[in-house]
């Protein structure tokens, strides 16, 4: 594999060819902010925080799938690259609560981004869906990274059990026909909990004892709600 | 949202994959469980037994005090206490003078041949080290096992005789590495999930052919290039005829037999009987699927097999699993990176209890006891005079239990096992339990077993104590603990040696074997400095990632792969094989056969899972009945059924569903309500003594809701 030659923020690195920009800048020590990004999954550059410029480009670039070119010059920092970073943070917290996200309440400091910049901006709301006895899934958390339906999908579980839904504002993550958990092909492995970065995704123990539960209620409420549920499907 | 008030690094407790945990606590509970994404062994993966199934841990009926039962219980008249009320509440100091008062007044009266042990698979190396320890260096015996009889002792005599190894010879997550592996007798996806992962991955994104040998439709023959639907318990004629087809047609690696086997030529004439069409007859595999399989894997530059209890678990498992053994010999598919012979190893730590000499044949480090030479090792490890001890092979579990009479074994201590789930043919298993006169169980909970007690000693979760768990692919892995031990609950090893040092001295031994550990490390020390495979394995050096054995010193790295050079007994050994049809066979009255298994949300007899929310998520036992048996029989998806062998019967709902082949129904063995072993058979492999699990004739008949035991628990799922 050839070796290319590059200059990042004023460094200059020499890395394999493929390399992408995000690695690259890894390597030498330049944390590029990612929110859909993750080591485990296959990146699609969807939700563009990792946007760097190339000198003589006409765009920015989504670090996490640009792969670096020999003698390209690259800036991680600079005042277009955050403001497109500000502007991408302030736009998913004015519809989605995503205090849960400590990472992404980081980057929202970082980039000094206005939590009243879309005061107008409609809300994700959505309510928690409690249907199977081992996560809830909270929406109006999810920031639509793709990372669940990846690692549910070939990039870990090969299950198949959730998909994006709907279009535009509407979109979600969803089973198909929106069939209860237990009912769809979900094998419960807890791959997509492991990989959320919001607490879209939560361990119905962890939910209970936020909530104040202690570990006693925790087993008796699941067996009530047992108990509940065949009353209810007879 | 929650912020840990510390994230513990551990190794989960379930399968012998072996995965690697963070468990992240606030308040002493374990409210969220991940697992770091550089992992080796599972890559970040876990599969919801790991990432959800600790609750237990917690559960009102987990027993936390010692108990002593209040009514004495009698040799043929005991019973079983589940309440309780039953039990009286004891100390520490109580419970282990009272059990160190029982075994030596039956080993004074007796002798050695009187006392038994079944060690725990699920335990750490450290703990069964120590209990195996206990009863060949102070009483003198040898009627030492554990479950690793009912899932591999086929494979491990197989591989002893033709090998000299008994473990996985490669890693698991180098099937991305093979061309074409044979899965045979697993059913990967539900009992090792994320070797599972990788065999998919091996398949989709590797190009890797995959054969998939087994009589039920599993959910990996959808990635299967072919799948070889068999007759349970017909195993060597499906592969002889396989090893028939690659000799006929001259694919044989000719360097690799001739430079490192023996027996070929013999072999090559028993293999003669076995042509396609035979096997096709015996098995009702098209005898074309056997010659394309037989090529596909000869074929391949890394060929390897992959198996399970469908191999091992029968009264010719030994023969069924050389049969596999045969065909890498043939093919020199082993030695290689990306080849092998791989027995998947069930529980988390069933191959470091072999390795610590949980078998009633073999010290620590597969040192046979009937070899003058070991025996001299461990008496001067043991501080033990010389011929002290006893080299006379012990018995098997199955043996141990059947042998229960005046004269013969009278007391049994029992780590963490529970026969009365997991052996087979329950109803004389009862029997062999009520017969006891003296019985201690080490546990979490009272379950089947425990239950007949006269002692309940509680032991701590794997989460509440240190040691060491050795994965199915040789990877020595840390446990640490996470949690305070909750109530009076004690790690198994310091009740193990409070209770050896009450022994010894009631023994009068002039000298001690040495009981005073501060912290598990010095226990495995203590096996490292005896046992060759284990030289260099300190706590030290598998602080942040395990190390696979054998590790010869301080400085070796460990082996991912092994045989690369030559075998432990020099050359592969061929054994020509018959076909032994299983013992019993579907007739008349029993016109199917049953065989047996689990399934994802459970874990064996289900004291640990069945005490957790994933018996929520899987409440209730099914059988599985083909739809053409199904309609013959006048069965629907979700009647209730009653299903009767020769020994027993059970009553459950049916599941009608492809996923088990006509002729053939399947029940998991976790549910005690609709005990899929009360119908098994004892019929025992004559060399390895592991049970006929697989196979044996059942009838199943419609029956009404009212007879089940627990006719709400209904399993809402939706997954294959």
């Amino acid at each position: 594999m050839t070796d290319i030659k590059i200059t990042i923020d004023g460094q200059t690195v020499t890395v394999p060819a493929g390399t992408t920009i995000l690695e690259a800048a890894k390597s030498i020590g330049i944390d590029i902010p990612v929110i859909c990004f993750h080591e485990a999954c296959t990146a699609n550059a969807l939700c563009r925080l990792c946007v760097v410029e190339i000198e003589g480009a006409r765009l920015l670039s989504p670090s996490c799938v640009a792969e670096a070119r020999d003698g390209m010059r690259i800036q991680t920092r600079n005042e277009r690259v955050d403001r497109s970073r500000r502007t991408i943070l302030e736009m998913l917290d004015s519809a989605i609560n995503i205090s849960e996200s400590p990472e992404f309440m980081g980057f929202m400091d970082e980039y000094e981004a206005d939590r009243n910049r879309f005061p107008e901006a409609k809300r994700r709301e959505s309510p928690v869906t409690d249907d199977n006895p081992m996560y809830i899934r909270d929406y109006s958390q999810c920031v639509l990274c793709w990372r669940c339906v990846q690692v549910c999908a070939d990039d870990a579980q090969y299950t198949y059990a959730i998909n994006f839904s709907g279009r535009g504002f509407d979109t979600q993550i969803s089973t198909f026909f929106e069939k209860p958990l237990p009912e769809s092909t979900c094998v419960f492995c807890g791959q997509c909990v492991g990989v959320c970065p919001t607490g879209a995704l939560k361990p119905k123990r962890e939910w209970f004892f936020e909530q104040g539960l202690s570990p006693d209620d925790i087993m008796q409420l699941t067996r009530s709600e047992r108990k509940k549920r065949r009353r209810e499907t007879g | 949202m929650l912020k840990a008030d510390r994230v513990i690094s551990t190794t989960c407790p379930y399968c012998g994959v072996g995965c690697n945990l963070e468990l992240h606590i606030k308040d002493d509970y374990i409210y969220r469980v991940t697992s770091p994404f550089d992992s080796v062994v599972n890559q970040g993966n876990l599969c919801v037994k790991g990432r959800y199934g600790y609750d237990f841990i917690y559960h009102k009926s987990r027993v936390t005090t010692p108990l002593i039962r209040k009514m004495p219980q009698q040799p043929g008249e005991r019973t079983q206490a589940f309440d309780l009320s039953e039990w009286q509440e004891v100390s520490w100091d109580q419970a282990l003078d009272y059990v160190a008062d029982r075994l030596v007044e039956i080993y004074r009266r007796d002798g050695p041949h009187a006392l038994a042990t079944f060690l725990c698979a699920k335990a750490t190396n450290e703990d069964n080290y120590l209990l195996q320890k206990v009863f060949r260096a102070l009483f003198r015996t040898n009627n030492v096992d554990h479950c690793t009889r009912l899932c591999h002792a086929g494979s491990v005599v197989a591989l002893q005789q033709a090998i000299g190894s008994a473990a996985m010879s490669n890693t698991a997550s180098e099937v991305i590495k093979s061309d074409c592996f044979i899965v045979t007798g697993s059913n990967t996806p539900e009992n090792h999930p994320i070797i599972a992962l990788q065999m998919k991955a091996a398949v989709e994104k590797y190009g890797a052919k995959l054969i998939v040998v087994d009589p039920r439709r599993l959910e990996l023959c959808n990635y299967a290039t072919l799948w070889l639907p068999l007759k349970p318990g017909t195993n060597v004629p499906v592969f002889t005829g396989m090893a028939h087809v690659i000799i006929h047609e001259g694919l044989v690696n000719q360097d690799f037999i001739e430079a490192r086997t023996e027996g070929y030529e013999e072999f090559v004439r028993s293999v003669e009987k076995f042509t396609p069409e035979y096997a096709e007859m015996v098995s009702g595999v098209d005898r074309n699927l056997i010659i394309e399989a037989a090529r596909m894997y000869a074929k391949a530059e890394r060929g390897a097999i992959y198996w399970g209890m469908g191999i091992s678990q029968l009264s010719h498992g030994t023969a069924s699993a050389l049969s596999l053994v045969h065909l890498a010999f043939l093919t020199g598919h082993v030695g290689r990176e990306g080849t092998g012979l791989n027995p998947l190893r069930g529980q988390n730590n069933v191959q470091g209890a072999s390795d610590m000499g949980a078998m009633p044949y073999h010290y620590p480090g597969y040192m046979l006891v009937d070899d003058p030479i070991n025996a001299t090792k461990w008496e001067t490890a043991w501080n033990i005079e010389a011929g002290g001890l006893n080299q006379t092979r012990g018995l098997t579990t199955t043996e141990i239990l059947s042998n229960v009479r005046p004269g013969g074994v009278r007391s049994l201590y029992i780590m963490g096992e529970n026969p009365m789930m997991s052996e087979p043919n329950l109803n004389l298993t009862r029997h062999h339990m009520q017969n006891l006169e003296f019985l201690v169980a080490q546990d979490l909970f009272i379950n089947e077993s425990g239950a007949f007690a006269d002692v309940f000693l509680p032991a701590v979760s794997w989460a509440e104590k240190e040691g060491t768990f050795t994965n199915t692919d040789r990877r020595v892995q840390r446990v640490r603990q996470a949690l305070a031990p909750r109530g009076q609950a004690r790690p198994d090893w310091q009740i193990i040696c409070d209770l050896a040092k009450r022994i010894e001295a009631r023994l009068g031994r002039p000298n001690s074997a040495y009981w005073d550990y501060d912290y598990p490390s010095e226990i495995l020390r203590e096996v490292g400095d005896v046992i060759p495979e284990y030289h260099g394995v300190t706590y030290a050096r598998i602080e942040e990632v395990g190390l696979q054995t054998p590790v010869a010193d301080e400085e070796h790295p460990g082996t991912p792969y092994l045989f690369s050079e030559s075998f432990p007994r020099g050359r592969g050994k061929f054994h020509p094989l018959e076909y032994v049809p299983s013992v019993e066979l579907p007739d008349d009255e029993f016109p199917f056969i049953l065989t047996t298994g689990r399934v994802l949300e459970h874990w064996h007899g289900g004291s640990m899972t069945r005490h957790s929310k994933l018996d929520e998520l899987y409440p209730e036992a099914r059988v599985e009945v083909n739809p053409v048996d199904a309609s013959l029989m006048g069965i629907e998806n979700g009647q209730t059924v009653r299903v009767s062998s020769r020994r027993g019967s059970i009553v459950l709902r049916a599941t009608v569903t492809e996923k088990t082949t006509a002729g053939v129904v399947f029940i998991p063995f976790h549910f005690s309500e609709a005990a899929a072993n009360l119908l098994t058979i004892d019929a025992l492999d004559p060399q390895a003594k592991i049970p006929e699990f697989k196979a044996c004739a059942v009838n199943v008949k419609p029956a009404s809701i009212e007879e089940l035991v627990n006719p709400e628990a209904q399993v809402l799922r939706g997954r294959y």
